[in-house]
């Protein structure tokens, strides 16, 4: 016992300067992160400003008023409906779309053609979505946009972009993939890099051509990439980003564009129902929590790697 | 390879897509910019599509005229390069610890680290401690909550991890202490990861956007995107919803054009030549991540 502890004295007396460095990440971990793991007690209690989180009231029915509240209060239902819309539109409809894009981005033999086309596709993955709603209200307005000013002169009517519910559904799915598809692909990039130029020699030799060597050597080459990214993805489905949606969103189309997130913004921070909206965004925190196991278990079933 | 007749039609198809994805992403921009040229009149007719009609530089004077909102992209610039200053320094205190194999404890930092990336408090938590600091409506909220991001600390410790231990080990049997060889052999060697986290913390401040709206409500410390969206969508979702017949749509709608570009700019000019950067660290954090 005394010969570990000089060994650990002489160890520190050697290496303490790497714990100097740790400290303040690590001061930040537990004030910023952990801290407010302690508020969440809030949920199941009666929020109230002139007493701290350890000593305000249990809330109604076992502490679980707030919670009972949330399931009860339509605004919720709606957003905790179109969190999962959106999400799995978006999981379904942008999932898939940098896969396309690497593929075919993989078959041009022009290089300085396809390192352009990827700067200018990464673009849009740097703009804010304030920039990126300005440019959607000024290309989509119905009266003032560019794309309605077209429609207009071919003699059709306005079409209302994002002023009616099922156009502005669609705007917001194509949008988010206008944002992200061409960053999307890195990932996909880097992995068909990693495939060796064997297995293409070998299918050319088989007389594959291009479309079957895309089926039976890249995607398979890739497969752990997407199942990985598929993962985080699935984990994601109740998560739900503030920018795009609230950005986006407008009173004409509240009933699809309110997620869970602006939903706390609403009722929280401005409508200051501090428990209810804890409650609701802990449910949230341990959904996704729980989703993210499920997709990673039902992964490493069907024998790929995982990430947890 | 083969050339046969279908790869051939498969080239002139890839390049026609090529084409097509570069002007889907780029029309956007160019129609801004165009609308942001334009004469008062054109805009009103809508006549304006890729090329400005009426050409004149009146919006961007107009805009530069404004007080709060040159303040605006100069605080934004200054928060800019604190926070990244910040986040950089952080990032790598929490990362090069980690890299050390003997480290005690090591593993008990990591999971303490990487738990927070799977389950968060959640943003009423996080608003109500930022009051019970004190912090709401002081810059250091802008610059000190969010300042340490756990898929950036990965994706500089995968970094850091792929410099041979050999280099260190020599370095340390000269007598060098860790900060020793942080400043003087690693450092030096990570300049690809320094520039592809600086990016991302940077446009992550630049386009911040959500915190200023939680946490500030002194107009005096409004960022960028802040001032931008009360400016765009306070007067265009009015648009959308009585379907105009405001004042002046023109000179409003290139003032707005004029502003987007003042936002966007910045990053356009800096993101490309950072490009060969970030390919590598975007792929090294979806690896290890």
């Amino acid at each position: 016992m005394p010969k570990k502890k000089q060994d650990l004295g002489k160890y520190l007396s050697r290496y303490w300067t790497l714990y100097l460095l740790l400290f303040l990440p690590v001061l930040y971990f537990f004030i910023f992160k952990y801290i407010p793991m302690t508020y969440i007690q809030i949920a199941f209690k009666k929020y109230s400003i002139i007493k701290n989180v350890w000593t305000m009231p249990w809330a109604d029915n076992h502490g679980m008023e707030y919670f009972i509240q949330a399931f009860s209060n339509r605004d919720f239902i709606f957003a905790l409906r179109n969190t999962v819309m959106l999400n799995f539109l978006d999981l379904v409809v942008g999932f898939p779309a940098p896969i396309l894009l690497a593929l075919l981005l993989n078959e041009l033999k022009f290089k300085n053609l396809k390192k352009f086309t990827q700067t200018v596709a990464y673009m849009p993955h740097f703009l804010s979505w304030i920039i990126i709603s300005g440019l959607a209200l000024q290309l989509f307005a119905p009266n003032t946009g560019m794309i309605n000013g077209l429609i207009n002169r071919m003699g059709f009517p306005s079409v209302p972009f994002m002023n009616e519910p099922v156009h502005w559904v669609v705007t917001y799915v194509l949008m988010g993939i206008w944002q992200s598809v061409g960053w999307n692909t890195i990932i996909y990039l880097a992995a068909i890099a990693g495939i060796s130029p064997e297995l293409y020699e070998a299918a050319a030799i088989d007389g594959a051509g291009r479309i079957r060597r895309m089926w039976h050597v890249t995607l398979p080459g890739i497969r752990p990439t997407i199942v990985v990214l598929l993962i985080l993805n699935l984990g994601r489905i109740l998560g739900s980003e503030f920018d795009r949606p609230f950005v986006l969103g407008n009173p004409l189309v509240k009933d699809v564009c309110n997620v869970i997130s602006v939903f706390v913004y609403n009722s929280g921070i401005r409508g200051l129902q501090f428990s209810l909206t804890t409650a609701v965004g802990l449910f949230q925190s341990v959904v996704c929590v729980i989703f993210l196991f499920i997709a990673d278990f039902l992964a490493k079933r069907f024998g790929e790697r995982g990430i947890v | 390879m083969i050339t046969s007749k279908e790869s051939k039609i498969g080239d002139r198809f890839l390049i026609v897509f090529c084409f097509l994805v570069i002007v889907v992403c780029f029309v956007p921009i160019l129609h801004i910019a165009a609308r942001s040229l334009s004469s008062m009149e054109s805009l009103i007719r809508n006549d304006v599509m890729l090329l400005p009609i009426g050409f004149n530089i009146d919006a961007y004077k107009y805009v530069l005229a404004d007080g709060k909102f040159t303040w605006a992209l100069f605080w934004t610039a200054i928060l800019t390069i604190i926070g990244t200053g910040v986040s950089l320094t952080m990032t790598t205190m929490a990362a090069y610890p980690l890299t050390f194999d003997h480290l005690k404890g090591r593993k008990f930092f990591n999971t303490v680290i990487i738990f927070t990336m799977y389950f968060n408090a959640g943003t009423i938590p996080m608003y109500l401690l930022l009051k019970d600091l004190s912090m709401l409506d002081k810059p250091v909220v802008l610059i000190v909550p969010y300042c340490l991001s756990v898929f950036n600390m990965i994706i500089m410790r995968s970094f850091l991890n792929s410099i041979p231990d050999s280099m260190r080990e020599s370095a340390e049997i000269d007598g060098a202490g860790p900060i020793r060889v942080l400043i003087s052999i690693y450092l030096p060697l990570s300049t690809p990861v320094l520039a592809t986290l600086a990016l991302f913390y940077a446009v992550g401040r630049w386009n911040g956007f959500s915190d200023a709206l939680m946490y500030v409500n002194n107009r005096h410390y409004y960022p960028i995107q802040l001032l931008l969206y009360n400016l765009i969508m306070a007067t265009s979702n009015i648009d959308v919803v009585q379907q105009e017949g405001g004042s002046l749509p023109g000179l409003s709608e290139s003032l707005k054009a004029a502003a987007i570009m003042f936002a966007t700019i910045p990053i356009l000019c800096v993101y490309p030549f950072l490009q060969k950067y970030f390919i590598a660290g975007a792929t090294l954090g979806a690896e290890k991540g």
